[in-house]
């Protein structure tokens, strides 16, 4: 997280104490989000480019520590000091703010009809959208293309190639075969369980059986995917049991470890942190048999909507419409890195390794993360324990799958 | 009567309105307000309906979270017991020792033992994560030196060491308070008595004992309880160490701290809850509440205190 500096701190500060003490007169928009790593982006890219064709609206970014989002925003829809556009997380979050009567509908607001519906679906309630998807991140596995070659390996396609490639390189020696740990617990579900099992349940066929009740996490596929999990213990980090989701970072971009399990939205801070040190690529989650279909998740991550006490509703719907053009799609897919527009522009991906990890989309199916649209408080919060437990060794992924279904049961 | 009114002490009300008023208006209403709270639930408009002991009755039915509650106060529980085992006996020692012993250059051990106390959470949780990370090494080295790196082993991962490991964490930051207290308290003790004791015979270790000691007995009492009341408040440290509220492994350290920032301000997927948050938060109140009202019933009354 980039350290605010001073300036920036003081006028946030200004900011915010303007747009609480007086009335923000028309021709003035705020915006609301998490995404602090992207603030300068933000005030120097895009808002610039908007300004071209709207040079009366001044629009304001107000970007929030990322965890304390939820949190900070409930307080500030209650205190009636929330921006006019809300960027949004997929699903439950914002769903809960559109059902408090905290987001407008936008069912008359143009600019919707440039999205797939699959991304609509991610801020709709019963077809009534409230949020404009903005982009998406996908998951695979980051490999060094350094020690790759070093060591003659090739891309995996299959598990068993999978497996091969990281017992070359734990008998070689000199490098880490998998960077993962279980210290932080997200990791192990958000992006590993999460990335990887899509191929095990068949993406969305086995998500929406979840939803509908017709599976349970005690079925077959869902089992093996811890399974194969916990076949990964012997090629992790020794102590991985407290390595963080830090380490892990780090020990791939200083060329130590082989393999990293993530996603594109590591893309910007991989090529800070590695500096062309060495060249590193992605490979998409290698399925169970060769000729099998691929599947991987495509995850909705971002979106915005306007919110309904908004002083000034009518700019930030302009606002909105220029969200969901091509030049606004091809300013976020370019500038940040890793994070794909989910529009149906045809935008081109400059950077070679988010260029990559885009192209899978192409042979694979999309899905989401699983846990999306379950309808059970504290389901996310079983699957962080439920995967660090199988990676630890603590539970067996039978136990794993029994625990995360109580759960689902339990509501 | 006129004479009793002109004679009203109005300074008394006076000096002491300030702190009532400070104290009152950020300790004891918002106090009562979590209390009030707790009663009551929200619906997702955010409207709030009076239920009675309702959300008490989740808490201690619905199985994931009374399963949650009470891990939590069980882990509580021994985090305290690892404090009292370690960190006050240590404490007991190391004053006795800086009070009694000649030692050359106390005031440098009574500093470097009391500064970590001094230092941010965050600093202290960073800085043993580092120490004690099987990735970096540090802690791996420092024991090879020893030839002890066999011994080494994810500590801060592992169900069964986790907490032991940040309790022991904890002891070190605030090792330095109790101390301090002990000592103060022990070089309190007039050197008549000392040498009265010295003069009848009385060898150093039964000094110690029977007179030293029972002397700082409502000084231990004072610190038993700042333990107690600091424990089951404790937060931050496992915050830092677990990057989040997120309990560690298998839940091995997961306080009611963290399960109240859970509740409170929700954590992954589950949404949070002031009502919920309220609830766990007034728990916790009654917890310490009963366990300073046990002391001060069954040990405090019973503490002789002594005139110098």
């Amino acid at each position: 997280m980039k350290l605010l500096t001073k300036n920036s701190a003081r006028a946030t500060l200004l900011t915010m104490a303007v747009s609480m003490v007086m009335q923000v007169s028309a021709g003035e928009v705020l915006i609301d989000t998490w995404r602090t790593d992207d603030k300068d982006l933000w005030e120097d890219v895009i808002i610039p480019a908007f300004n071209k064709h709207h040079p009366d609206i001044k629009v304001t970014y107000r970007p929030t520590n990322p965890p304390d989002y939820n949190a900070t925003m409930d307080s500030r829809f209650k205190g009636g000091t929330a921006g006019d556009l809300i960027a949004c997380r997929p699903f439950e979050v914002s769903l809960s703010w559109y059902h408090k009567g905290n987001l407008k509908s936008l069912q008359q607001q143009p600019g919707l009809d440039n999205f797939p519906a699959f991304a609509k679906a991610a801020w709709s309630d019963q077809g009534v959208p409230y949020c404009m998807p903005i982009a998406s991140v996908l998951h695979g596995f980051f490999y060094n293309e350094e020690i790759f070659s070093e060591l003659s390996l090739t891309v995996p396609k299959t598990e068993a190639e999978f497996f091969a490639v990281l017992d070359a390189i734990k008998k070689e020696g000199s490098y880490l075969p998998m960077a993962l740990g279980s210290n932080d617990k997200w990791e192990d579900y958000e992006v590993a369980y999460a990335g990887v099992g899509p191929n095990y349940w068949h993406g969305e066929t086995g998500r929406q059986g979840i939803i509908d009740g017709q599976r349970k996490f005690t079925d077959q596929p869902f089992v093996d995917a811890w399974k194969y999990m916990a076949k990964w213990r012997p090629y992790l980090g020794k102590g991985y049991q407290s390595q963080t989701y830090s380490d892990s970072q780090t020990l791939f971009t200083l060329g130590r470890a082989a393999i990293y399990p993530g996603g594109s939205w590591e893309i910007s801070g991989f090529n800070k942190a590695i500096e062309g040190e060495f060249e590193y690529s992605a490979f998409y989650p290698p399925v169970q048999k060769a000729g099998d279909q691929c599947y991987i998740t495509d995850h909705v991550d971002i979106g915005m909507g306007i919110n309904k006490q908004a002083n000034n509703p009518t700019d930030a719907a302009v606002f909105l419409e220029w969200v969901a053009s091509a030049e606004f799609a091809d300013l976020y897919t370019n500038k940040v890195s890793g994070f794909f527009s989910l529009s149906n522009h045809d935008i081109a991906v400059k950077d070679p390794v988010a260029a990559e990890i885009k192209s899978w989309r192409d042979n694979c199916q999309s899905t989401v993360r699983l846990h999306s649209q379950i309808k059970a408080d504290g389901i996310l919060g079983s699957l962080y324990d439920a995967s660090a437990g199988v990676l630890n060794a603590t539970r067996t992924p039978e136990q794993a799958a029994a625990d995360v279904q109580a759960v689902l049961d339990s509501q | 009567m006129i004479m009793i009114l002109k004679r009203f002490p109005w300074h008394i009300p006076i000096f002491l309105a300030p702190a009532f008023c400070i104290y009152g208006l950020f300790s004891a209403i918002p106090l009562i307000d979590t209390l009030r709270l707790s009663f009551f639930v929200e619906d997702a408009h955010g409207v709030r309906s009076f239920s009675g002991l309702q959300n008490y009755g989740f808490l201690f039915r619905d199985p994931i979270m009374a399963q949650e509650f009470w891990n939590a106060l069980w882990v509580n529980c021994r985090f305290f017991m690892i404090n009292m085992l370690v960190q006050n006996p240590v404490a007991l020692i190391l004053a006795a020792l800086m009070a009694t012993a000649k030692i050359k250059g106390v005031v440098i051990y009574r500093t470097a033992i009391f500064l970590p106390t001094l230092l941010s959470v965050v600093i202290v949780g960073f800085i043993w994560k580092l120490i004690l990370s099987p990735v970096w090494g540090v802690g791996e080295t420092m024991m090879s030196w020893v030839g002890l790196e066999a011994w080494f082993g994810p500590w801060l991962g592992q169900q069964e060491t986790a907490l032991v490991t940040v309790s022991l964490i904890s002891v070190w930051q605030y090792i330095g308070l109790p101390m301090i207290l002990i000592y103060a308290a022990l070089i309190g003790i007039p050197d008549e008595l000392l040498d009265a004791a010295y003069v009848d015979g009385s060898r150093p270790l039964r000094t110690f004992f029977q007179i030293q000691l029972p002397l700082i007995y409502p000084t231990l009492g004072l610190v038993t309880i700042l333990t107690f009341v600091g424990n089951f408040n404790a937060f931050d440290l496992m915050y830092t160490v677990y990057s989040g509220a997120g309990g560690g492994p298998e839940k091995s350290v997961d306080l009611l701290g963290t399960l109240f920032y859970r509740t409170f301000f929700g954590f992954a997927s589950q949404i949070g809850s002031t009502t919920m948050g309220a609830t766990v938060a007034s728990l916790m109140f009654v917890i310490i509440l009963a366990g300073v009202a046990a002391y001060f019933f069954f040990i405090q009354r019973r503490l002789l205190r002594f005139q110098y």
